[in-house]
Parts: structure tokens; sequence; C-alpha cells
């Protein structure tokens, strides 16, 4: 029965479907895969019963021929997703009792599709980091390890324990949120597919907010398929989510297929950064050599922006964080600092005592840049800049269908290595946060190891709301990449 | 007419005249069944936190949907107040802490307001007018109500009121007296009255006030001015003022400077207090929503609002002195409430209508004033008025008759035509009864008939007398004649 934990979200539907075992096995073996996988602290949140009851429930209905597009399935949930009667807690101690009594639009639409909750995946503390550090649940580790070493490496972040689960073969496929590149850069490292759709793909109600403007939920996979049958049914068109877009959602698993013969996608020039590894440059062109070998054109763009995103990233993120964090302040739930005097000493412990480092950091950090007198020095500043980056990328746009970057600057590292120096954490987002900046969808694929063994991705950023042409050119790369190894499950041992 | 508000009301100090500089913020919930971003009831007196929503709470990942009703009322009030709409508005974030501010962050509007520049005329005594500027109006949230007197240790918080639309209409500092004040008071809660767009009830705190303060010497410089938080009624806006007014022009005689700061009104005391000054004030790091769009209107959508507004007051005002020949004074306190308006018209329609506002004015309002009544309760209705009136106007009842018949109808009800059957309160025209009772009164009197004819003036005793005998019925002009003739008194007397 081990076997059914490595099937993928589209393999395990056939065999629903051909009744070749129940939900209630693959669930089971899921749940106790992950029971065996407690060191690498992937979840937050175990719901086996739960997960049990919504297994039977589909097995009843494929039994009666009823069965909905995820009948059955069993998935992982990122712990920023509210989940009603499951404690959901953003990976902060500030929310460490928090129950919602309401369930996020976005998994609403995947319990409605039939899919299975496994349980609530760990995270960096609302999702603030790229190494899954920050959790105050500890940090998750990467399923991978290096060739011969001994070594944990983080899984990335912040949607670092889907990444894990997925790559660890714990669920068919999770959900993560993507803010500065928390689904691609984790995917990256993990030797996973992640997708972070067009800004208002998604529905963002229920979802607990980083950077309002930015947030954006996605699918979490093995295959690119996967991403495009996990996609259309988390996306919708939301009346409670103002910035939800009213964009009919494709059925993308139809057009996965479809190659990219005749396609031009375009190389952001601005994406060769000094200092990078020679094995992501060498990815990269071999990525290009392998799109260019399946009938696509390959051109050279320019983004001249780019070196503003990150700069302007942080400080966009952090100003609507503060802003959106405020709301945690001990008085109607969520942490209470205790013995306090008055209302400002419990304001100040509350949040003292239930937010980490990193998130107070960035709360110091957004309400500075948005004070009387430096608002126009920074915030209005950076908006300038998101709208020279999406300028750039319409321009970019005239000349191809899409563009091929590499996902993240190197691979996994490890545990604690770089947890002292926030800029060399952040510098870990260089090639994502420019497409949350821009508002457009972007996947990370992975497309091979490096010499040590460990997975390296490639990043296809689209046009909005084109996560088709995504998920194509995504699936051509996978087809050419043959990526098939999976990491060693030391964590049995 | 329609001057600028400008008055020679300066204020006496020791070393001369002072004028004082007013400028008022008002705030005028919306009246809407819902809030202005979530779907919870507004009503009044509903028991503590029944009316919130998951949004009000400030609940993670909950989001603002814009409330269609609310933004159709601000514009209804925008185009009452002759002002310019504005086409796209923002809405923004205004971030301090406090118990009752559930998100940490007011919704409102701050460099984009949906409403410009306006105007409001007012009503000063007299009959005079001037005009006080609107300089914008825009929405924002309530916030919650903390009360620190339900327990010795603790604070409690109501969130009803939390998210309730408000107006927040901020005039041009155009007023220089109290009285001015008031009167621009009074006459904007009569415009959002008649375009019901708010209660205007100051009690439940539908309509709340902060008055901006200064002075100077007649027509200098602007001086530095003083906020007065939350006056809750008229008279507390007139005592704030004078006091205020009062208090800073001696703090710059004696030769001080008046700091900018914000203060509270205490209506026990009838004083201003320091509330925090200029340096201890908050920095909102106000920046726009990344949870809402723009607002965009519609062109379309304001004509069609503009065409259904009703007749304001300055309208109504001007048609009642033109139509129904009122003085402005009158014409001024019929058209101050659109319910007191409408009755007038239904008593006046065919009627004599200056007869009409006197008896109006006169009977019908000192007698609800007594009764602390408002026109709405008036027990008697404008039908069975303008029967009194007629009867008054066609000699069939008397004057005096006239305010029996209203007592008799008012706390016994029934129709004033059957009443005056009934209790043959007929005006007596008939000389020969006139007669008759003149003869009576005289033979009963000899020698104030004897004075009477000495002293003409004293006919006016016999009058009296004769009024008396005939229960009020007697036509007065008759009885005169007659008395005249009886006493041969000369013509002129």
């Amino acid at each position: 029965m081990t076997d059914l934990t490595s099937l993928t979200l589209a393999d395990a539907r056939t065999a629903l479907l051909e009744k070749r075992f129940s939900s209630m096995e693959l669930t089971g073996a899921l749940l106790s895969a992950i029971e065996a996988a407690r060191p690498l602290n992937a979840f937050v949140t175990q719901t086996p019963e739960r997960a049990l009851a919504m297994a039977a429930e589909s097995d009843a209905r494929l039994a009666r021929g009823e069965a909905r597009s995820l009948e059955g399935l069993p998935l992982a949930i990122k712990d920023l997703f509210c989940t009603k009667g499951v404690r959901t807690t953003a990976g902060s101690r500030i929310l460490e009792t928090f129950v919602p009594p309401y369930e996020s639009t976005v998994t609403q639409n995947l319990w409605d599709a039939g899919a299975v909750l496994l349980g609530k995946t760990n995270m960096d503390e609302f999702a603030m980091g790229s190494s899954n550090e920050t959790s105050y649940f500890g940090p998750v580790a990467n399923p991978w390890r290096a060739d011969g070493s001994n070594q944990n490496l983080v899984p990335g972040g912040s949607s670092g324990g889907s990444a894990s689960a997925v790559a660890a073969d714990l669920c068919l496929a999770a959900t993560g949120t993507d803010t500065g590149g928390s689904i691609r850069q984790p995917a990256a490292v993990t030797g996973t597919v992640g997708l972070k759709p067009t800004y208002g793909r998604c529905s963002r109600w229920g979802i607990i907010a980083f950077a309002s403007s930015l947030d954006q939920a996605g699918p979490m996979t093995k295959t690119v398929r996967d991403a495009a049958i996990l996609l259309r049914h988390m996306a919708s068109i939301d009346p409670l989510d103002s910035t939800s877009v009213d964009v009919p959602v494709p059925n993308y698993e139809d057009i996965v297929d479809a190659g990219v013969k005749g396609l031009r996608i375009g190389i952001p020039k601005e994406y060769r950064v000094d200092g990078a590894p020679p094995e992501i440059d060498a990815l990269w062109q071999k990525g290009a050599d392998w799109l260019r070998a399946q009938g696509a054109e390959i051109v050279e763009i320019s983004l001249p922006f780019t070196k503003y995103a990150l700069p302007a990233y942080y400080i966009v993120a952090p100003a609507e964080a503060s802003s959106n964090l405020a709301r945690y302040d001990g008085v109607r739930y969520g942490h209470r600092a205790r013995d306090v005097r008055d209302i400002g000493e419990l304001y100040e412990r509350s949040r003292g005592e239930g937010f980490g480092q990193e998130v107070r950091r960035r709360i110091l950090i957004g309400t500075y840049v948005l004070s009387a007198g430096y608002y126009d020095a920074y915030y209005a500043r950076a908006q300038k800049v998101r709208t020279l980056i999406a300028r750039d990328f319409d321009a970019a746009f005239a000349h191809c269908d899409a563009l091929l970057t590499p996902a993240t600057p190197g691979p996994a590292f490890a545990l604690g290595e770089k947890t002292q120096d926030p800029v060399s954490m952040y510098l870990n987002d260089i090639f994502t946060v420019t497409v949350n900046m821009a508002g457009l969808p972007a996947l990370s694929v992975p497309a091979g190891l490096t010499m040590g063994g460990l997975p390296l991705g490639l990043q296809v950023i689209g046009k909005a709301f084109d996560e088709a042409m995504v998920l194509r050119i995504g699936r051509a790369l996978e087809l050419a990449a043959q990526f098939r190894v999976k990491p060693k499950a030391w964590w049995l041992s | 007419m329609n001057a600028p508000a400008k008055s020679s009301k300066y204020i006496r100090g020791e070393s001369g005249d002072w004028e004082v500089v007013i400028g008022l913020e008002v705030h005028a919930q919306v009246v809407s069944k819902a809030k202005l971003f979530s779907g919870a009831a507004t009503d009044f007196g509903a028991p503590p936190n029944s009316q919130v929503s998951f949004v009000d709470a400030g609940m993670p990942g909950m989001l603002p949907v814009i409330n269609r009703r609310c933004v159709e009322q601000a514009i209804r009030t925008g185009l009452g107040l002759r002002a310019k709409i504005n086409r796209v508005s923002v809405f923004d974030r205004k971030n301090y802490f406090y118990p009752d501010l559930p998100s940490g962050y007011q919704i409102s509007q701050y460099k984009q307001p949906i409403v410009g520049e306006g105007e409001v005329i007012i009503d000063l005594p007299g009959g005079e007018t001037a005009t006080v500027g609107i300089e914008r109006l825009h929405l924002e949230q309530d916030a919650g109500k903390s009360l620190h007197d339900q327990h010795a240790d603790y604070s409690y918080v109501d969130l009803n009121r939390a998210g309730v639309a408000l107006m927040e209409i901020v005039s041009r500092p155009d007023m220089r007296c109290a009285d001015e004040a008031v009167a621009y008071l009074k006459k904007l809660r009569a415009i959002l009255r008649y375009l019901g767009t708010c209660d205007g009830n100051m009690e439940e705190g539908s309509l709340r006030a902060d008055v901006n303060v200064s002075v100077r010497r007649p027509g200098a410089e602007l001086g530095t001015r003083c906020e007065i938080k939350n006056v809750n009624s008229l008279r507390f806006i007139a005592q704030a003022i004078e006091y205020e007014s009062r208090r800073q022009i001696e703090i710059v005689e004696s030769g001080g400077k008046v700091k900018q700061e914000t203060r509270l009104f205490d209506s026990r005391a009838g004083e201003t207090r320091s509330m925090r000054s200029k340096e201890e004030a908050h920095d909102y790091r106000y920046f726009p929503d990344p949870d809402l769009l723009p607002l965009e209107l519609d062109a379309a959508w304001i004509k069609a609002i503009e065409a259904s507004l009703p007749e304001l007051p300055d309208e109504k005002k001007a048609r009642f002195i033109k139509d129904y020949g009122l003085s402005a004074y009158d014409a001024g306190v019929i058209v101050a409430e659109r319910e007191l308006a409408d009755y007038y018209e239904a008593m006046a329609r065919g009627a004599d209508a200056k007869l009409a506002a006197n008896w109006l004015n006169n009977e019908i309002l000192g007698r609800l004033n007594k009764q602390g009544l408002s026109i709405g309760d008036c027990p008697v209705s404008a039908e069975a008025n303008h029967a009194i009136i007629a009867m008054t106007s066609d000699g069939t009842i008397s004057g005096k008759i006239a305010k029996d018949l209203l007592d008799i109808v008012w706390s016994e009800g029934g129709d004033p035509r059957a009443v005056v059957e009934a209790r043959a309160l007929r005006q007596v025209t008939d000389t020969r009864a006139i007669e008759e009772a003149v003869e009576r009164v005289i033979a009963a009197n000899p020698d104030k008939v004897a004075q009477a004819k000495a002293k003409p003036k004293l006919a006016g005793w016999f009058v009296g007398q004769v009024m008396k005998e005939t229960g009020g019925k007697a036509n007065p002009q008759a009885v005169n004649a007659v008395l005249k003739a009886r006493l041969e008194l000369p013509e002129e007397g």
C-alpha cells in the first residue's frame, strides 16, 4: 500500500474512479506517511479523523457514481487558509489556539469538489520568510539532503510545509500562498511544481493576510498536470473579495499538453545576476534549449526595472503587513498577555510575546515607511516602481508569449545558514518578487539537480490571466527535464 | 442675500475686538440597513455585540466589500449640498490601536473623497441667509463603543457600531459666532433628513460634530485653532464655542499663544479641556486600502440619483415665499423639517396660506413644544386643521373658538366640523342675539355705562362681557358695532 502515496493527483483520480482502491485506503496511507514523517515537521495540525470522515463520504459518492472532480483526493492545506473548526495558526504563537468559525473560499471550493483535508502545513510565521525557519512551530526540514550529507536543509518558504509534504509524498498535492515567491521558491528547492496564479484569480477571502496587494493562493503539486487540475478548483470569482477578478476559469488540464511549437519565449537579460552559481545559468540555458527543441522561438528581452523590484517589495509588503497585523492585539482572540496593568501594556506584551522576530522586524519596517514625512520617500515611490515594473512586462509581452527565468538563485541551504542575515535571506526572492509586484502568473518547475544532488527549478512567467500558457510551457519543460528523482526517505530511519 | 457668513458679532476683549472663526466636521451616520463594508445590521439599541459580522470583528482573513447603498447615500448627500461628485475616489486605512477598532485601522477616505466642494445656505434670525462652504464629504467606518463602567477592573467593548457607515462632512471655516454654527448644523441636519441619508438624531449619536475654533483680530490672518471633539447637542456646541473663544482670547490677551490641540467639551462644567496636543497627535499612517479597488462611479447612476432628489429646504422655502406669500422667517421655520412642510402644505391647500402659517407656527407648534412632541406625533391631522382654518376664514367660527376647537380635537379627537355642530360653536352673527346680550350686560352694569361714555376705551370691557355672555361665539366685529351704536360711542374708539 505504500505505493499509493507516490501517486500523482491525476493518477489517483483515475484509480479512484476505476475503484482500484478506496479513498479511505489512500487517505489512510497518507496519514501513516505523515505520522512517519514527523521529523520533517511539515504539519502544524493533523486532522486524521476529519480526513477519514471525508474519505468515507467520498467513497460513498464514488460508489454511487456521484464523484465530483476531486472526489476522495487527499490534500494538505497551508496553515494560512482558515478552515472552519480546524485550528489555523499562520505559523504564529499569536494564533496558536485560533479556530476559525469560517472556511476560506479556496478551501471551500476544494471541499465542494470532493477533496479530503489531511491537515494544515507548517509555514513561516504570517508567510514572512524564505526558509520556514520563522515558524513558531519550529522549522520544516527539506526531504532532500545533499548527496552523502546528513545535514538538514530548509524547504524554502514561506510554504515550506506544503512543499516538504508534497516532495515527501505525504499528500497528493497542497495549497500554498505566494506574496514574493512563497510558492515558487519552496517548490524549486524541493523538486516540486508550484504555481502562483494572476493576482485576483483565487479569492483571498479567508486567507490570513500578509500583504494584501501581493498575496495569492496557488497549487503545489508533483506534476504540471496536477497544478492545472488543482488550480481550476482553487480559482473562482468571489463577491466577498473585491480584488477578485471576473475572468472565466478555463479547464487548464485540457491545455497542458498543447506543446510550445510556434511560441515565443522571452529570456530577460536582467535576470543574469553577478555571482549567481554557474549551475543556475547552465540550467536556464538548458531550459531554453529544451523549449527551442520543441519548436519554440527564444528571444532576448529586457525588463530594465527588475533591479528595483526587491527593494520596492520590501517596502510595500511590510507596509501592508504592518496594517494587516494590527488586528492581532490580544483583545478579541489569539494570544493575550497575562497580568497587564492597562491597555497599552496589553498591546505591547501580547504582540511582543505573540509575534516572532521576523514579523516584528517587518511590522517595524512597515510602520516606518508609512510614517508621516516618510510616506512619499518610501511607500509612494515603491508604488511608482510597481507601475514601472508592470510596464516592463507589458512591453516584453509585446514580443513574446511568456518568459523563462531561473526560479531561485541557488538550491536549498542549511538550517540556520541565513537566519542571522535578513538581507541574504531576502535575496532568495530575487527572481520571484518581480512577478508579484506586477500581479502576473508564474510557475516553478523542477528542472534538474545540482552537482550535490539538490533540486533546482525554472520559472515560467505569463501574461495576466494566462495561466494556461504558463502551464503549457511548464509541461514542455517537465517533459524535457524528465525529473523523476525522489528524495531518499531518511526520516524513516 | 447669500453673502458669505459675516457678522458684526465680534467679541470685546480687554484690548479690543476679536473675531471668532469656526469650522465644523460633522459625522453623519448613513441611513442604511447594513454596514459600510459588511452585511451586519445597523439598528440602534440592539443588545451589545449582536450586530457584528466577522469583518466587523476584524477576524483573520476577512475582507471588506463596499455597500452600494451607502455609496448611493453619499452621492445623494453630495448632490443635496450642491457639491462636486468625484467620479473616482479612494478608500484609505487610518491606522491606530484602540480596543473598539477591531482591525487596528479605520477604513476612510483621505486624499480622494467621494464628494468635493459644495455649500450650505444657513438661515439667520430676521430671515437673512449666509453661505457656508463645504470642503468635502467622505465615507468612513464608525468605531465600536468602549464601556468603562460595566466592571471594576475591565473595560467592555460593544462592536454593534463598528463598521457602520458615516459621512464626514467638513465645512470651510466660514462661521463667525455660535449662532451661525448652530444655524449651519440645523440646516445641514434638515438637508440630510430631507434627503433621507441621515436621521440627524443627535441623542442617539447619528449626528456628531467636532468643532474647530480659532480667534483673530477682525480681518487678520487665521489664528491657531483648537478642535473640540464630539459635541453632541446644539446647545453644547454653542456653549463650547462661547467658552473656547473666550479662553483663547484670554490667552492671547495675556501675552500667551494658543496651542494647537484637540480638546474635549465637558458639558457638566461647561468648559473645554485639553485632550492631546499636536505633539501627541497620532500618526495615522494613511495608505490606500489594498483590499478595496478605487471607487469608480458611473455618470448615469449619478444622474439617476440626481433625478430622484426631493425638493430641498431652500427650494421649498423659496416656493413657499412665492406661492403662499409667507415671510422669509415663517417659511424658514416651516421648511426646517420635511414633515412640517408637508403638514403645512396639506393644511394650507385651498385655505388662507398666511393664516395657515400663523396657525401652524403659533398654535400647533406651540402645543407640540409644550408636550415635547414632534409634528409626526401631532394628534390633529393636517386635514382637520385645514377645516378649522377654513371655518375661521369664512366666519363659521371665531378665532377664539378656533383655538378652543383645536383644544377639543387635540384631546378628544373628532371631525372639527362635526364638533362645531354638536357643541353649537358656530359664531353668532345674528344681530338680534347680540343686541339681546348687549342689553343684558348694560342692564347689569349701569355704572360702567356712564364710565364708558366718559372714557370710550372702556368699551373693550363691554366686548369681553358680551363675548362671555355668548359663550365666545359672538362675532367680535358685530359685537363692537352693536355696542358702539348702543353706547353712542364715536366711530373711532
